[in-house]
């Protein structure tokens, strides 16, 4: 660093409070969408039952060997859901089962838009026979049935939760990689990028410290949008018997449910709960991921207006 | 679009990109080339894709897997001989490329191999599943196209309204929903009963038997009931937001207000103007929903136990059985790829300004 400390300070100080001011704006904003609030809300909540699920109900409730409860039990005073067919409480379950979903929706939304970044800026940014293949991989995955895919390669990977969170990311990144890209050559055009190019700035340093941060925004609403789909796969996949048969998770207490025969037996307070939770879980981040989308891109209008 | 033409389309255009058999010179001949050409860069690019397909296919299944075999017979007693026995069934003991051409030359002409389970050809038996779930799907794409275009339509209309709040907050919340998880609470509600509720439905299959004629056709559709309220559930939203989106986008335009001005009623304006354009994107949506459903009804069908191409995916999952999983995989991703064909060569019909 050739630049002179104080000179040093105050930039990066002066950028501080531009980003600072810029939270702020979208913070305003983003207060006005009631549905997104709404989402936030459920989602802090959510989160803070996941964390302390150990103090909640600890680790042992998922041990089928000393289970507390007779079988299949109705809901009553000691379990206010009900046991499963193991004596299990299902309170218990229900609360550990967030641990997973939420680990699995975050982390394979991650994997999908940090494949799709990479991806979309890459095409952006190189252009020509590069650009023309990488586009046309994309497509092809694009038109290929997610779920299907997903599915697949569960099925062929050995039983684990990486191999659901990897199924799920290497599947859905396409979406992300076309918006990406599209934004990338829009970034591109803008006569700064010219001016760093002049002043010697390499493709490495154009793509991370012009293109990424400008296509950021983008990549947060995605992001958010995509973890809803993955946590829907995910109870999918477990309900398939795809998931993890070690960890408890609400897909695969819906399965469980299923084999115990509570459909035939009318036992609807053993399905409600698990599947209401994945849907207030989904619907949560979708409403978060629309009011972040309108607040940043207002002309798409989805929830405002 | 700022660029949208004040011609409602819904009239069908007479100067239309169709095919129509005139002289050799004229702007019908010409455009009728022009979309000839499109079309034959379209069925290239789905025939591109289709063979992707099959690469994607062969590689999923004999590659990831380290040992197909050892995965289909896992958790069973195998002796050495019948898995080498097995290994010769499947071709496994040729060289991968030769293994990959024949695959392709089999896969091709029809053949997608022999299920594992079923000790049957698997084209046969996707054969005979097809119809089950060409029936159930169908039905569900056409109510839940309608319903996502009817309400979407309102809900743009009336924008920012109570109603429209509604009903885009209901179709969120019910696409939120495991498809699977709202068929077991249909089914625990309306086919075993609840309380009061009576079980009116049955809990799964596609018929009782024994009935003909019009009894037969009564019986299915009573069977029907349940899976399809599933899908159109689950499926609606998303066409009621890609329609409320695009109206929303029309509504600025200028063609819309010279319309009002025109002295037209606020129903014509919507109907005759507004609606047409906003439909295209819809469309192809509609086009893309019915090679995911197929997909999608998987789990609807596994829980309703339907007799079609997704409850067999699932019975093939479970074992697991490769070749049948591999076929499956085939066919639905060729019915995406048909979809989006279908689509963009129904869209430059629908939008002279594409295509040309």
């Amino acid at each position: 660093m050739t630049v002179p400390s104080t000179a040093a300070q105050t930039a990066s100080s002066l950028a501080w409070a531009r980003r600072r001011g810029s939270v702020a704006r979208f913070w305003r904003a983003y207060r006005t969408h009631r549905a997104g609030l709404f989402g936030l809300g459920a989602l802090a909540v959510i989160a803070l039952v996941a964390l302390a699920a150990p103090l909640l109900v600890g680790s042992d409730v998922q041990s089928v060997t000393n289970a507390p409860g007779a079988a299949l039990e109705s809901p009553s005073g000691a379990f206010p859901l009900g046991t499963d067919q193991f004596g299990r409480s299902l309170l218990g379950l229900l609360i550990w089962g967030a641990r997973i979903s939420l680990t699995v929706g975050l982390m394979a939304a991650a994997l999908s838009v940090a494949i799709g970044t990479l991806v979309g800026i890459l095409a952006g940014h190189f252009g020509g026979w590069f650009s023309t293949v990488t586009m046309r991989i994309t497509d092809w995955f694009l038109v290929m049935p997610t779920l299907v895919l997903a599915i697949v390669l569960a099925t062929v990977m050995s039983r684990s939760v990486w191999t659901v969170i990897l199924a799920i990311g290497v599947t859905s990144w396409p979406t992300t990689a076309r918006l990406v890209r599209a934004q990338t050559l829009a970034v591109e055009s803008r006569p700064y990028i010219e001016r760093a190019t002049a002043l010697g700035g390499g493709h490495g340093h154009i793509m991370s410290r012009h293109v990424l941060p400008n296509v950021m925004p983008l990549v947060l609403a995605q992001t958010t949008l995509g973890i809803s789909n993955a946590i829907l796969t995910e109870a999918t996949l477990a309900f398939l018997g795809l998931g993890d048969p070690d960890v408890v998770s609400w897909g695969g207490m819906l399965q469980d449910a299923r084999e115990a025969g509570a459909v035939s037996s009318g036992h609807w307070w053993y399905l409600a709960p698990p599947g209401i939770a994945i849907a207030v879980v989904a619907l949560a981040f979708t409403l978060c991921g629309r009011a972040v989308e309108s607040v940043l891109n207002p002309k798409l209008g989805v929830s405002a207006r | 679009m700022s660029t949208a033409s004040s011609t409602p389309l819904v009239e069908g255009a007479p100067d239309g990109p169709v095919p129509v058999k005139t002289g050799p010179s004229g702007p019908r001949a010409r455009s009728a080339r022009a979309y000839l050409m499109y079309v034959a860069g379209k069925l290239g690019g789905a025939a591109v894709s289709l063979f992707a397909v099959l690469v994607t296919s062969f590689f999923l299944f004999r590659i990831i897997p380290g040992d197909p075999v050892r995965t289909m017979t896992h958790g069973r007693q195998v002796s050495a001989e019948q898995l080498a026995s097995l290994r010769r069934q499947f071709g496994l003991d040729l060289p991968v490329w030769q293994q990959f051409t024949e695959y392709c030359a089999k896969a091709l002409s029809g053949d997608l191999g022999t299920s594992y389970q079923f000790h049957a050809p698997v084209g046969e038996l996707i054969a005979e599943k097809l119809p089950a779930t060409l029936l159930l799907t169908g039905v569900a794409v056409v109510i839940y196209s309608m319903l996502g275009l009817w309400l979407g339509t309102r809900s743009a209309w009336r924008h920012g309204r109570l109603g429209d709040k509604v009903n885009t907050g209901v179709a969120l919340t019910l696409w939120s929903v495991p498809s699977f998880w709202l068929g077991l609470l249909l089914i625990i509600t309306f086919s075993v009963g609840i309380g009061p509720i009576p079980g009116m439905f049955p809990t799964g299959g596609m018929e009782t038997g024994g009935e003909t004629g019009f009894g037969y056709v009564a019986d299915v559709a009573h069977h029907m009931v349940l899976p399809v309220v599933t899908l159109v559930a689950v499926g609606y939203a998303q066409t009621l937001l890609v329609m409320r989106a695009s109206l929303l986008d029309e509504m600025g335009s200028d063609y819309l207000t010279t319309a009002r001005a025109k002295g037209l009623r606020d129903d014509l304006v919507r109907r005759h103007h507004a609606v047409p354009n906003a439909l295209l994107p819809t469309v192809t949506m509609v086009f893309i929903n019915l090679g995911h459903v197929a997909a999608g009804s998987i789990l609807v069908e596994t829980v309703f136990s339907w007799p079609g191409l997704g409850g067999l995916f699932y019975q093939a999952l479970s074992v697991p059985d490769l070749p049948l999983v591999q076929g499956l995989f085939v066919v639905f991703a060729g019915a995406m790829i048909l979809m989006n064909l279908l689509a963009d060569l129904l869209y430059p019909l629908l939008d002279p300004r594409v295509g040309r």
